[in-house]
């Protein structure tokens, strides 16, 4: 490749920019790797260093019973919330990107609102949706009113991404199959979906993270139950061990292996589509 | 019925946004005029002095000053870095395969915990966390320095930890678009490496800059978590003043100071797309 003509700049800006970049990845994965080695820290340390031994110490605390907060009731509520938002993400994601291919009416007004949604401040979210469930009487739960808040948040992004994919997509593949005959639901089912079912992994990346994560709409939200990150936010303040430490460990490394299984997923996709795909012009012709 | 079929698939998306964001948008305008008491949290009335105890308190005028402080350093700082991160990303890696493999590099940090990621600077910059330490150390310092953690200093770090990859992503997409002949174009005609960046690259990533500059301040604007965590009670902006009187149950006061918040929020981007708008024109 041409690389003087595409990288523009004397050495000195090369090795600055990597200088920067190299700083830029220490700055963001460094701190998180301090507390992943600090929750390996002896029974006698505390919350900084030096190290006082290394053990399993903190995350066998982990297991017992907490003076401050539910862990593991609200790391469970946590998942299944974020396998909730996950599914229906990619559903409601999916039905509206086939939607927004053609011009309907009000489609534009929809857009907006869900751009907006991903810009305004959580905090008014959160506010909107807690008073409306007081107003109504109805109680605040974490699978009712916090679900519908994460969508809020993940489905902007889930769109967005569905967006991406349809500009990409060829119609041609969908008039063919209903030239042959399929029915409207049958050319989705068995043309559409498999060819953007890999971009669909990335939406449920999102919509699992994204709730997994969330905490400011939560806030007002999920009635007397706590999801994890606000029992991590509530902990953090009075907690004074490196148990939190453990936790951090114990869901960031929950975090990167959802990441690994989808990208792992969506690469083998990818390449099954790509074996698979190719065989229409090898045909006996 | 092929015709309703895009309203039907469109339903699901429509519902959920009208029953968890403007039909909650449009109550908290209504209980911004709303009564309280202690022991009745939502009075339903029309009264104006939500807002006026809004307009009227120092405290608003303190919380508004240091959140528009915050917007200002932390757009500037994750513009600078963000454009260049992304301009090396494109410009300067080679191959496809690194691009894409330095990218998630980059991109990963953002799918783990926000408050992990925030509970993490607490072994660096604490009163005997590693910097501290290696100032005093290095007898820069005598005291370990207590402005390092729980201030202003902190949130405008986390801000710039958490936010700083919303600025890469879109600025990376509209530099992916540049026809690459156009900076060839640019050099071959004897301009200087910064003259091609001021001149030919900045305007057309101005579409990247502006979503993730509306991004940012959106975020900022908005934020509580990290205030609550990295300010440790010390540092008081907008969002952590509504959440502080939500978590006092004062619904409407909330509201009333939600709406000036968004307000806002929504004068800041209209401004932004402005100069936006106005520099294409020129």
């Amino acid at each position: 490749m041409a690389s003087a003509s595409s990288a523009p700049g004397s050495r000195g800006w090369r090795y600055g920019l990597r200088i920067l970049f190299g700083t830029f990845v220490v700055f963001l994965w460094g701190p998180l790797f301090l507390v992943i080695l600090l929750s390996f820290q002896g029974p006698t340390g505390g919350l900084t260093f030096p190290m006082n031994g290394v053990s399993f110490h903190w995350f066998l605390q982990l297991l017992e019973p907490q003076p401050i907060g539910d862990i593991w009731g609200s790391f469970e509520r946590s998942i299944i919330l974020g396998l909730m938002v996950m599914v229906l993400t990619v559903v409601i994601s999916f039905l509206a990107g086939l939607a927004f291919r053609a011009r309907f009416k009000g489609s534009t007004l929809v857009f907006y609102l869900v751009i907006a949604s991903m810009i305004m401040p959580s905090v008014v979210v959160s506010l909107g949706i807690g008073a409306g469930f007081e107003l109504l009487g109805i109680p605040r739960i974490w699978f009712t009113s916090a679900l519908g808040a994460h969508l809020t948040w993940t489905l902007p992004f889930g769109l967005l991404i569905m967006f991406a994919v349809f500009n990409r997509f060829n119609p041609a593949y969908e008039e063919a199959a209903r030239d042959l005959g399929a029915t409207g639901f049958q050319a989705i089912r068995h043309v559409v979906l498999p060819i953007v079912a890999p971009s669909l992994i990335g939406v449920a990346l999102f919509g699992f993270t994204l709730s997994y994560d969330e905490i400011a709409r939560t806030s007002q939200s999920v009635g007397p139950l706590n999801t994890l990150p606000l029992e991590l936010q509530a902990m953090q303040t009075n907690v004074t061990t490196p148990v939190i430490y453990a936790l951090g460990s114990v869901t960031t490394f929950l975090s990167l292996a959802v990441i690994g299984v989808a990208l792992t997923a969506s690469a083998i996709m990818h390449g099954r589509q790509k074996r698979k795909g190719s065989d229409a012009g090898s045909g006996l012709v | 019925m092929k015709k309703f079929t895009p309203y039907l698939q469109a339903l699901p998306l429509s519902l959920v946004f009208l029953a968890f964001f403007l039909a909650p948008l449009c109550l908290v305008v209504v209980i911004s005029f709303f009564d309280y008491q202690a022991y009745d949290i939502l009075i339903p009335d029309f009264v104006f002095f939500n807002y006026e105890d809004v307009f009227s308190s120092q405290v608003t005028y303190a919380t508004y000053w240091i959140t528009l402080k915050f917007c200002v350093i932390v757009w500037a700082i994750t513009f600078v870095i963000g454009f260049f991160i992304a301009y090396f990303l494109v410009f300067h890696v080679e191959t496809m395969r690194w691009q894409i493999a330095l990218f998630l590099l980059c991109t990963i940090p953002f799918w783990t915990s926000i408050v992990i990621r925030m509970i993490s600077w607490i072994p660096l910059l604490g009163r005997n966390g590693l910097v501290n330490e290696a100032l005093k150390g290095l007898g820069i310092v005598s005291e370990s320095q207590e402005w390092l953690l729980y201030s202003e200093f902190a949130v405008v770090l986390g801000y710039v930890h958490l936010y700083t990859l919303f600025m890469v992503v879109p600025i990376f997409n509209s530099l992916l678009r540049i026809d690459k002949s156009l900076v060839e174009a640019a050099t071959d005609a004897g301009a200087s490496t910064w003259q091609t960046l001021l001149t030919v690259i900045l305007p057309l990533c101005k579409p990247g800059i502006a979503i993730g500059s509306i991004f940012v301040i959106a975020m900022v604007m908005g934020d509580f978590v990290t205030v609550n965590v990295l300010g440790g009670g010390q540092v008081a902006s907008v969002g952590k003043a509504i959440s502080t009187e939500l978590s006092y149950l004062q619904f409407p006061p909330a509201a009333a100071n939600s709406m000036v918040l968004l307000g806002a929020v929504i004068l800041m981007i209209f401004a932004l797309m402005r100069i936006v708008d106005i520099r294409k024109e020129l």
